[in-house]
């Protein structure tokens, strides 16, 4: 493609201000890259943390409670003290897989870089009401629960009165305990699975405390109102997730919030020709959150969806440290060892692990995953071929939570470089709802 | 002085025909039931521009679809709407079917239209590897074109205001009586009157037209309901693929749209209530179903939204265009189901013509051009889009980015002749909304863009009108209402 602009060259560029990209910017600089260039499309960095005003936050990064906003300020705080440049209002409109990149801003028009290292930090959207393909009208009046958060949180506005939430995602949730704080009335949180895909805590400080029913194994089945939402139709469903016909209630709403779901935001990813995982529809990486194409590198929310921000930040600060050594010509260990999800096992990340060469140094390395359904005590294994080289016992793992393990640096030493397998062995008890 | 005419429905057809009158001296209004025109069928169909084998041979429906369809490419250009020319297939599964395909070729032949073939199952194939492989044959129509309804009802809308013709939305005709000398037209805001009135009410045509006339005719209201799905980088299709009609009802078709999304549908039901635009689970599943046919690998994962348009029905199954019999200075377009988005350059040039010829018009000094929009952001290339960034930087803003849609095109929008004044209409004129998140991250935005550029309060914004309003209050409003 040939372009008029002449690229300016970066070493190592971060698509996103969120907590990925805030880490990510800073692990780069204190990994020694000096020509550093975040761009973020939002007017402010901080992401969606901005508009997550609830505390909780920061519990296993700084061992302290706090609100998104206050997250997020750490982050920047460190990114202004390292003078870093973060480009606000600068949306990217296409990466190339040989690291170009193409953005627009108001202030400065198209920019095109050259980038050595491109850091994908671009976070993840909710699934829309379009995408259940949930019958009855199209009206005003449903919101995904984050539109509906930013409209309540940063603009000052209520989306409805009366609600009735879809989905037990941690958005929907929160947003329950908001609307309720705010003088409105959540009449139920109405989740299809068995279980809830938010968190427990969620579901105790949000729902219990407000005496908000959360009825499970239960769907919307139908909107009604023709210009603003009058009605939602509600119903049980069987083991195929069908509704069950008679088992019908009604609720009066003018609000249907929606939170089923996350989709990490790929579209950049998928035109620079990143390959996807199905399992977590991010990219498939390696230990250092390097893509299948070079010198790309994705960590946050648009590699997989993380619960806590704590692990956004946690992974990230590897993708920023892993982008700068590899801008600086640093080689990596050339055996890869593919990870696979074993049975109970959803969305490993990473999906590939380098062997170090024998006189470089090993570290141990984290594996991230969701369990395909609720397990009680239950063993995690990971195999090594057919080896197991690691075990722990669980008393509990849940959708809702994603589980991770640390293999040591003498196991990484020691991989074979055959298929590692991470599996959850639940003795034999099989998930009815594991598909 | 001038005569004054009142249009009545602001879909596709009352649109073409108002635009064509707007280049005669006359007084034209455009009374629009719904918030902003194309509220009807024109706002959710497949946007199909059909090459014209489908009609009977000498029917009104052969005609004006043969005519538009050879119209299509240049009146879309001359108002700035899209259209694209992909070609479409009928196919055929078995022995009747194919005696099926060959009764269209002769028919479409009959008709006028150009560019029809029978393709044999390996040929099919090799131009649509997604097709079923039991496929017999299939009608190629190379004629068949696309393009997007609301988008070029706008356009026209846009035209005709350029050249002075009012546009009343909000405004549903409830009763049409000759007193006077003249029309009498009874509204939802209040009576207005008329030299002459044009009927294309669409689903409520049928209602009007038996006001001003002894011959009576019978609308039903049928459903069609929708699949969108996600543009791929490689499309599944990329010629409009139609089924047979069979034993087993009406297939359904699979094809790109004009902006190369997939569109799967419609289902047709008859329904009571012509304000029904609900989806429902049978339909949906009903259209799954059927484009399994056509797509044996139908991939769901990627469904953007699902949508339902609704068909004016006339019974005796044509189109009625022309004078209203028995009363003079009365005019309609009346059961414009498909292929009337096809006919509508044709029906509005044949109603215009119909009426100058009969009421002496005389043309204007003047006829302005249609103001065209600049080439969608979306689709420049980087040298463009580096110019349009420094002719207004609001380019340089993304409000969408599933559509890449900005700030600059948004408030263009809502400044252009016939303007947004909803979300749903800024959607429809920029395509921010349309895509793969569905307006979750730009509808905050685009409704502080239409507060700034209308000057009103975010709860003043609605939807789609009406009461649909997007925000209930401010969080002290609420609070209040619920102390009290």
């Amino acid at each position: 493609m040939e372009h008029a602009l002449q690229p300016q060259k970066v070493d190592v560029l971060i698509v996103g201000a969120g907590p990925a990209g805030l880490a990510a910017a800073i692990a780069a600089r204190e990994a020694g890259t000096e020509n550093l260039l975040v761009l973020e499309r939002e007017p402010e960095m901080g992401g969606i943390l901005k508009q997550c005003i609830h505390n909780g936050f920061g519990l296993h990064r700084f061992k302290e409670e706090l609100t998104g906003p206050e997250y997020a300020q750490r982050d920047v705080d460190r990114v202004k003290e390292l003078g870093i440049e973060v480009r606000c209002g600068t949306t990217v409109l296409e990466v190339t897989a040989d690291r170009q990149v193409t953005a627009i801003s108001r202030d400065r028009g198209v920019q095109v870089f050259q980038a050595g290292a491109v850091i994908l930090a671009m976070g993840c959207r909710e699934r829309p009401r379009g995408a259940l393909a949930i019958p009855g009208t199209r009206c005003a009046g449903i919101f995904s629960a984050g539109t509906a958060q930013k409209y309540v949180n940063l603009e000052g506005y209520m989306p409805g009165r009366r609600v009735v939430i879809l989905g037990s995602g941690d958005i929907g949730l929160i947003m329950a305990r908001r609307m309720t704080l705010q003088g409105a009335k959540v009449l139920a949180c109405v989740e299809i699975m068995p279980y809830s895909s938010g968190l427990n805590r969620n579901i105790v400080q949000c729902l219990h405390d407000y005496n908000i029913p959360l009825m499970l194994n239960h769907t919307v089945v139908d909107i009604q109102g023709r210009e603003r939402l009058t009605g939602v139709t509600v119903a049980q469903v069987d083991e195929r997730r069908q509704p069950i016909p008679g088992t019908e209630t009604h609720f009066d709403c003018d609000t249907l919030l929606l939170s089923v779901g996350l989709i990490p935001e790929n579209e950049l990813s998928k035109q620079a020709g990143v390959p996807l995982s199905p399992a977590t529809q991010g990219a498939v990486v390696d230990d250092t959150l390097q893509t299948e194409i070079p010198g790309i590198f994705a960590c946050g929310n648009v590699l997989h969806v993380h619960d806590l921000v704590d692990f956004v930040s946690a992974e990230s600060f590897k993708a920023g440290k892993a982008a700068a050594e590899y801008a600086a010509g640093k080689k990596t260990g050339n055996r890869i060892a593919p990870v696979a999800d074993g049975s109970g096992v959803r969305g490993v990340v990473p999906q590939k692990i380098r062997i170090p060469d024998a006189n470089s140094p090993a570290e141990a390395i984290q594996l991230m995953f969701r369990p395909a359904c609720v397990y009680e005590n239950a063993t995690i294994r990971v195999l090594d071929g057919d080896t197991e080289i690691y075990k722990v016992k669980k008393r509990i793992l849940a959708p809702g939570e994603m589980a991770d393990l640390t293999l040591k640096s003498d196991t990484v030493r020691a991989l074979s470089g055959e298929k590692i397998t991470v599996l959850i062995d639940a003795g034999g008890e099989v998930c009815a709802w594991n598909k | 002085m001038d005569m004054e005419i009142l249009v009545i429905g602001g879909g596709v057809i009352g649109c073409a025909t108002a635009r064509e009158l707007s280049a005669y001296q006359a007084k034209v209004t455009v009374l629009e039931r719904g918030p902003d025109v194309a509220s009807g069928a024109s706002k959710a169909n497949s946007g199909i521009v059909h090459a014209g084998f489908d009609a009977k041979p000498g029917s009104a429906k052969a005609h004006f679809n043969v005519e538009g369809s050879r119209m299509y490419e240049a009146y879309c250009r001359s108002v700035g709407a899209p259209y694209t020319q992909p070609g479409a297939m009928v196919l055929a599964f078995d022995e009747e079917q194919r005696a099926h395909v060959e009764k269209l070729y002769q028919q479409g032949l009959v008709n006028g239209v150009k560019g029809l073939s029978v393709l044999e199952r390996d040929q099919v194939l090799a131009l649509e590897p997604n097709t079923n492989p039991e496929v017999e044959c299939a009608l190629l129509a190379a004629s068949s074109g696309l393009t997007s309804p609301y988008e070029l009802t706008c356009a026209l809308a846009d035209h005709a205001a350029v050249n002075g013709t009012r546009f009343l939305m909000d405004t549903e005709v409830t009763s049409i009586t000759w007193e006077n000398g003249r029309y009498q037209v009874a509204t939802s805001r209040g009576r207005m009157t008329a030299d002459i009135v044009i009927n294309c009410a669409g689903v409520q045509s049928a209602k009007l037209h038996n006001q001003l006339s002894e011959k009576k005719y019978t609308i039903t209201p049928r459903k069609g309901e929708y699949y969108l799905l996600d543009r791929e980088n490689k499309p599944m299709f990329s010629h409009t693929m139609f089924q047979t009609p069979s034993k087993m009802g009406k297939g359904v078709l699979v094809s790109p749209t004009v902006h190369n999304s997939l569109l799967l549908g419609p289902s047709a039901m008859n329904v009571d209530d012509a304000g029904d635009v609900s989806t429902t689970a049978e339909a949906l599943r009903l259209v799954r179903d059927k484009a399994m046919l056509t797509w044996p690998g139908e991939n769901l994962r990627s469904v953007i939204t699902t949508f339902a348009g609704m068909r004016a029905h006339e019974q005796g199954d044509d189109f009625i265009v022309g004078a209203i019999e028995g009363s003079k200075g009365a005019y309609e377009a009346v059961g414009i189901e498909s292929p009337g988005l096809t006919a509508a350059p044709a029906i509005g040039k044949a109603l215009c013509e119909q009426i100058v010829a009969e009421n002496g018009l005389k043309p204007k000094s003047e006829w302005l051009p249609a103001p065209i929009p600049p080439k969608a952001f979306a689709a420049m290339t980087t040298e463009e889009r580096q110019h349009a960034c420094e002719q207004d930087p609001e380019n340089g803003v993304l409000v969408c980015r599933c559509e890449q849609v900005t700030e600059a095109e948004v408030r263009a929008a809502i400044r252009r002749p016939v303007g947004a004044r909803s979300i749903d209409g800024v959607k429809r004129r920029t395509r921010a909304g349309m895509g793969r998140c569905q307006g979750g991250f730009c509808s905050p935005r685009v409704l502080e863009i239409l507060c700034e550029e209308l000057g009103v309060r975010p709860t003043a914004i609605t939807k789609d009108g009406g009461n649909g309003y997007v925000l209930a209050g401010t969080l002290a409003e609420i609070a209040r209402k619920e102390d009290a």
